[in-house]
């Protein structure tokens, strides 16, 4: 019995955005990435082609973080205190680019300064040429006292700097459109606040293929439905034609899943949990899978394994 | 599908008779739409128009289900396919498969852990639904019997021979007959059997309808399922499962997506089943593999190892999927104590809403700071929209702190409100008058700062 399949036909497609520039193109970097441009829900290659596909970033810090899980102190060792040999380190485990997220304090104690943050992005840029994502350490003076001279530091290579928030995206948006970079928007899991905050970035006169959405989301386990069906929702309003919706989207289920007592520790935790090094990987990895098949276009993650698993399933999800 | 009220009353007799108690038949035929009223209150309703309405209020994929022991394990009648549209249904079934040929002693070890795990998330036990069996050779019979003595749950039979699969069943019904040997309606085992395909379809339907099973069907296309599926309903064959050949995460994906929308959309009945998916692979392809199958649209998930690390993982995901997004999971008011608490340590308070207590429990926990935390009852919202929806304020909090004693567990009397109802101090003050009332951070992940620095 030939079965006619129901195909999905939508106005509106996902814009097309380019992370890092080459030599040629004003930068430094080896590559740039190119997300975004598809024209169905995910993976739906019987409709439309899946024109690119979904990238994974690696997420590193200015200098070792003290509230990490062992697990990932142990598999990234020494390079943790040197973000260069720790970019070096995440382009050989598998990242399509690299996110330096930078710590609230410096070795001392302090708070970061410029210049410590400047030298820190300026040792990944030389360590790896991938594509580098910013982001400053979520504290809205810090992150524009931090993301202003890094931002004037790296003229021309297409960053993505975040994190651009609804009370705090002014000083990082103009600086990110002064010097050629991106920007990363994010909103606390609302299809609607999502969306509000990319027509005020689009209003300062940031284009659209210089904006990446992070609707955030939770872990596994500790709301990642809402995430999930928010990413749902955006996908399907772009699809439908909202311009202000379009753009792909970037989420940060590493961060999400190593903050969970399931990943983080491995001791006072039930014997039901199981293995501690393995349940953490299926903490980051379902998590993850869970977010590509609702739309993500960038995953960032931590840990090496991970980063395998999640890069084979993009594999398969991208086999025709 | 399920028609609309204008096409239900173009079904109906027209003459506004009121007999149904309603002053048209417009507004009947309406409230049948919304399922509010039973047919039969038509008097003059043809059978012909009868059949229609019986026949579109059939749910678009049929549930099915298997049973044992107790335990029934539902798949289908689901409405939609995003669960934000309404909500996902029923659970994926997730069953562990062992095979004959790894010898009764090894099939009882392997099924009596797994029967036995239970794991805690959120307060809900969860566990292992079921086992599957396959018949790769040896004694089939033995090897069900000997999963049968371990495990009172449901059970898949898996093998292309109908005559060894017989043997399987014919274990079961016997060992679920009680001992007057007539097996009573409500008790009988109903397993589901896997699968039928092109060569064996007409001997697995026998085989299926003789036991009451469900049977799964096994074809490369959907085309060619489409037709097997209808040969074995024409047999008389009802409930029915689908097997979707796909080659890794992507085909599979585009198959089952396919196939529910040919189901909900295009009202196809052939394909109107659940879907059954097994995943095997080392380096967590099975376990991303399952993943995908509670995401999108499996109705019996079969793993062919357990493992907690990988159970539990799995379990929690088709918890939060099948979350009804209208109704948020919640946790019981309570106090909680964090870190072994004493008299002088903190009190905390936040509300009931599953995921603002995890994220507050997890940060305090991990803080490794022992605190008192105290979580009212919000209607399961969150900070903020309780607070704007008047479900957390100073009378709320006061009352809840009233109502668990808490004065009595501390030597010092202060609370710490969430950050982004600092304007309830105030008020708190007033209801609290014994008490200090301190601010803590907006967000969980500031709290161990808070904690180590505002509160010594």
């Amino acid at each position: 019995m030939p079965i006619e399949i129901p195909k999905d036909k939508w106005p509106g497609k996902i814009r097309t955005v380019t992370l890092g520039a080459t030599a040629a193109e004003g930068g430094t970097r080896a590559k740039t990435i190119t997300v975004g441009g598809e024209a169905t829900l995910p993976f739906m290659h019987f409709e439309t082609p899946t024109p690119n596909r979904p990238v994974i970033a690696i997420e590193i810090k200015d200098h070792k973080p003290d509230d990490w899980s062992p697990l990932l102190a142990e598999v990234w060792g020494e390079a943790m205190n040197d973000p260069a040999a720790w970019a070096k380190s995440a382009e050989a485990a598998g990242a399509d680019l690299i996110v330096l997220a930078l710590n609230v304090n410096g070795l001392d104690g302090k708070p970061t300064t410029p210049e410590a943050a400047v030298a820190a992005v300026k040792a990944v840029l030389g360590a790896t040429g991938l594509p580098l994502i910013v982001f400053g350490p979520g504290q809205a003076e810090l992150d524009n006292e931090l993301l202003v001279p890094v931002s004037e530091a790296t003229k021309g290579e297409r960053l993505a700097l975040g994190i651009c928030e609804d009370k705090n995206y002014r000083t990082i948006v103009a600086t990110a459109m002064a010097n050629g970079h991106l920007v990363t928007a994010r909103t606390p899991m609302d299809v609607n606040l999502s969306k509000q905050l990319n027509i005020l970035i689009s209003d300062m006169g940031m284009p659209g293929d210089r904006i990446i959405m992070d609707p955030t989301t939770g872990a596994l386990g500790y709301g990642i439905e809402y995430g999930y069906s928010v990413m749902e929702r955006l996908r399907m309003a772009a699809l439908q034609g909202d311009a202000m919706t379009q753009s792909p989207m970037i989420v940060t289920p590493g961060f999400e899943a190593w903050k969970t007592k399931e990943a983080k520790v491995g001791q006072g935790v039930p014997e039901s949990w199981g293995d501690w090094k393995e349940r953490a990987i299926n903490w980051e990895t379902l998590t993850t899978v869970a977010l590509l098949e609702s739309g993500a276009a960038i995953v960032v993650l931590r840990h090496p394994e991970s980063v395998k698993r999640v890069r084979a399933a993009i594999e398969e999800l991208m086999t025709v | 599908m399920a028609l609309s009220g204008i096409q239900i009353y173009k079904l109906l007799p027209k003459t506004n008779c009121k007999e149904c108690g309603f002053p048209t038949c417009l507004a009947f035929a309406m409230k049948l739409a919304a399922k509010q009223v039973e047919l039969s209150a038509c008097p003059y309703v043809s059978e012909e128009s009868k059949k229609q309405l019986a026949e579109s209020s059939q749910p678009p994929i049929r549930l099915i289900s298997v049973k044992a022991g107790g335990y029934e394990i539902k798949a289908g009648n689901e409405t939609v396919l995003f669960r934000h549209e309404k909500t996902f249904f029923n659970r994926p079934g997730i069953f562990v498969k062992v095979k004959a040929s790894e010898g009764e002693e090894a099939i009882k070890a392997r099924v009596g852990v797994a029967d036995a795990f239970k794991v805690n998330y959120v307060g809900i036990d969860l566990n292992v639904d079921g086992f599957a069996v396959e018949a790769d050779g040896g004694d089939f019979a033995g090897a069900v019997k000997a999963v049968r003595s371990a495990t009172k749950r449901p059970l898949i039979l898996v093998g292309k021979d109908p005559a060894a699969l017989g043997a399987g069943l014919g274990v079961l019904s016997s060992s679920s007959l009680p001992s007057s040997g007539q097996a009573i309606a409500g008790q009988a085992e109903s397993a589901l059997l896997y699968a039928a395909d092109s060569t064996n379809w007409e001997a697995m339907t026998e085989l299926a309808k003789q036991h009451h099973a469900s049977l799964a069907v096994s074809a490369e296309s959907l085309d060619a399922l489409a037709d097997l599926t209808e040969k074995a309903k024409g047999k008389g064959l009802e409930d029915i499962v689908l097997d979707l050949k796909a080659a890794g995460l992507g085909p599979r994906l585009a198959l089952s997506t396919q196939a529910r929308r040919l189901a909900l959309k295009s009202n196809f009945r052939p394909l109107g089943y659940p879907i059954i998916t097994f995943v095997e692979g080392g380096d967590g392809r099975d376990t991303i593999a399952a993943a995908q199958a509670i995401a999108k649209y499996a109705g019996f998930i079969v793993l062919d190892r357990f493992a907690p690390e990988l159970v539990y993982p799995l379990l929690v995901l088709r918890q939060n999927i099948y979350t009804d997004p209208q109704k948020p999971i919640q946790v019981q008011p309570a106090i909680y104590e964090i870190n072994n608490p004493k008299p002088e340590s903190p009190v905390l308070v936040t509300t009931n809403f599953s995921i603002t207590y995890f994220s507050v429990a997890n940060e305090v926990e991990g803080s490794g700071l022992p605190a008192w935390l105290v979580v009212c009852d919000a209607e399961g919202m969150s900070v903020l929209t309780a607070w704007a929806a008047g479900k957390f304020d100073a009378e709320r909090i006061a009352k809840t702190i009233k109502g668990f004693n808490v004065a009595d567990k501390v030597s010092k009397k202060r609370v710490v409100i969430p950050g982004h109802v600092a304007v309830l101090s105030g008020e708190l003050e007033a209801e609290l008058p014994d008490w200090e009332i301190r601010v803590g951070p907006r967000e969980a992940v500031d709290i161990p700062a808070f904690m180590k620095q505002a509160l010594n």
